[in-house]
């Protein structure tokens, strides 16, 4: 530059908005934004539907019936001596194999989850680890199969035949509680692994075993993680339907012998959906009054076990 | 937690064993024994029903048992229109999951704003992992095969499973787009490509290995669910096979098949019947799943 008189440029045309006003990318992002909302609308049409459903059931029938009555017997004319309508049975059934279940899979899947946390050697570990996804992989109807098949008839013979029948809730509880060992072990693994090394070395700086850190230490320390494991897999052992609709029986019975046939609330709608339920009949009804049960039950457990690790989150962050 | 807030209260946890140090490790090798035996446990009565199963089934695994409809005959009985169903079934799901699963993944991850709405999203999809899958099929038969009024056909089971497993595809392919580093998506913006095409172009292709193990999984997952599609309407005749294609035509599934069988009091259906069907549907979880890892190895080994 010899010259030192301004260089006259025009004003150039440049502009920072862009060019375009870009509406492909404004439509795939309502596209994408619709694709998430699905999630909501199903929600949405849960609600409704139980609620549609449920609510023309208790329009025939009264409420404190059904919450306080006995005997399940949805069928037939609602005049009639034999109809009934109290929900208690299928609720204790359902409780019954939960517990059940619930009592098999604590145990297992803790261990399982100490073991695999705090002594696998990584070999094991990449064995037995892919082996539990197998096994939460397996359809319950095969679980069902098994239950029916293999576990009750040697349920009956180390018992007596007499008190265990061929449909009975301990059989389908210790099935389901099997189901759901990977979920108590995974989970639980999650809380223990998530535990500060600063708290083993502790402990073992105070002299302390292997086995009284984890049990005293390690075990308290990632309890809430711990706890909500156990309670999403209870949601699961509630919510579980082939297993029991194959193994538990089809009888509604209030009791809490395991040895007997029940009926839970899951194995009910499988049940009376197979039968001549048309809709708009009092049973066809019935069935979303038990959904309506059944998923305040198993939402409530999820959110209680989502807020448990939720606060559990922040111990460590 | 309050006890391990202290050295001191960690202390006084940990120190109680003070018994002599051969009965201490003699109880420590006990302790962990007995959880490795825990843990063996659910893997030996996994393995204990695959022979049970195997044993029972293997024999009926002839072409027949493929080729026929089920029949009240137990030794004609076959898994003709569980097969068909099944397949149709899985298309449709696929179909209909993939893009809006990783649609859903895609907004929540690299688009939605972080405010209420979103988190509200992402707690809903939560809490619809854990409905339980008979509730969906509730779901089906009130919405789709009534209030819609598709009837009790492919579309309404299909429908059924796709929302049950469409939160598990999200949760995936969510984790695989943020297992993705951030530079890529920068980098492409700073070139000038808009976000959908640094999504598109940069960060679907390196994510789309996870995007596809966790979509395999979902389907196979949907392979074996019995309930929903009971609910929604499921056969097992031979009239779910006159067109299997046909979305408003009555369809089957392998699962219903064998919940069919097993219902049955008959040994030669109970038990023979239903091993072999079961036996059917674990080789083809098997393939899905081996297929799902291969993937999973392959793309990991070209990184």
């Amino acid at each position: 530059m010899t010259t030192l008189s301004p260089v006259v440029t025009p004003a150039p045309d440049v502009s920072l908005a862009p060019r375009s006003n870009r509406y492909g990318e404004r439509l795939i992002l309502a596209v994408l934004w619709t694709f998430a909302a699905v999630s909501i609308a199903t929600t949405l049409a849960i609600v409704f539907v139980l609620l549609e459903e449920g609510v023309k059931f208790f329009g025939n029938v009264s409420i404190v019936e059904f919450l306080t009555d006995t005997e399940w017997r949805p069928f037939g004319d609602p005049l009639s001596e034999g109809f009934r309508i109290g929900v208690l049975p299928l609720v204790s059934g359902t409780l019954l194999v939960t517990v059940i279940a619930l009592s098999v899979a604590v145990p297992l899947g803790l261990a399982s989850a100490a073991y695999l946390s705090e002594y696998a050697p990584a070999r094991v570990r990449g064995v037995l680890k892919p082996m539990l996804e197998v096994l939460a992989g397996i359809p319950t109807v095969v679980l069902g199969y098994f239950a029916l098949t293999l576990v009750t008839p040697a349920l009956r013979t180390i018992f007596s035949p007499e008190r265990i029948s061929i449909f009975n809730a301990l059989s389908a509880g210790l099935v389901v509680g099997i189901m759901i060992i990977p979920t108590v072990a995974s989970l639980s693994e999650d809380a223990l692994r998530a535990v500060p090394d600063g708290l083993r070395a502790a402990s073992y700086g105070m002299g302390a075993t292997k086995s009284v850190t984890i049990r005293r230490v390690l075990f308290p320390a990632a309890l809430s993680g711990i706890v909500s494991a156990v309670i999403l897999a209870m949601g699961r052992a509630i919510g579980e339907t082939m297993i029991v609709a194959v193994a538990a029986g089809n009888l509604p019975t209030l009791t809490v012998n395991p040895g007997s046939q029940i009926q839970t609330m899951t194995g009910y709608i499988v049940q009376a959906v197979g039968g001549e339920a048309s809709r708009g009949s009092l049973t066809y009804n019935s069935i979303f009054a038990i959904g309506i049960v059944l998923f305040l039950m198993t939402f409530a457990l999820n959110i209680i076990a989502n807020r448990i690790v939720r606060r559990f989150r922040e111990a460590y962050e | 937690m309050s006890v391990l807030s202290t050295p001191a209260g960690i202390a006084r946890a940990a120190v109680l064993d003070l018994s002599a140090p051969r009965a201490r490790l003699r109880r420590e090798r006990l302790f962990q024994a007995v959880l490795l035996g825990a843990t063996l446990i659910a893997l030996v009565v996994m393995l204990s029903l695959l022979f049970d199963v195997l044993g029972d089934g293997a024999g009926r695994i002839r072409t027949e048992f493929f080729t026929n409809y089920t029949s009240r005959r137990a030794e004609d009985t076959g898994i003709r229109t569980g097969l068909t169903g099944s397949l149709s079934l899985m298309v449709l799901v696929a179909g209909m999951t993939f893009p809006i699963g990783v649609g859903a993944g895609i907004y929540l991850e690299v688009f939605a704003p972080d405010n209420r709405f979103t988190r509200f999203m992402q707690v809903n999809i939560a809490n619809l992992a854990g409905v339980p899958s008979v509730v969906y099929g509730l779901l089906a038969a009130a919405m789709f095969v009534y209030i819609l009024n598709f009837g009790r056909t492919l579309i309404s089971g299909a429908l059924a499973l796709t929302l049950l497993i469409l939160p598990v595809i999200i949760v995936a392919s969510r984790e695989a787009i943020r297992a993705v580093p951030p530079s890529i998506f920068n980098g492409a913006l700073a070139l000038g490509a808009t976000p959908w095409q640094a999504t598109r172009k940069q960060v679907l292709p390196v994510a789309m290995p996870g995007v596809l193990t966790g979509t395999i999984l979902a389907l196979s997952r949907a392979v074996g669910e019995t309930a929903p599609i009971l609910v929604a309407g499921a056969v097992f005749s031979r009239r779910a096979d006159n067109a299997p294609w046909d979305i408003l035509e009555a369809f089957g599934a392998l699962p219903v098949q064998v919940y069919d069988f097993i219902k049955r009091p008959q040994a030669e259906f109970q038990i023979e019947a239903a091993a072999a069907g079961i036996i059917v549907m674990l080789a083809v979880l098997l393939t899905m799943n081996s297929g799902a890892i291969i993937l999973r190895n392959r793309y990991a080994r070209q990184r």
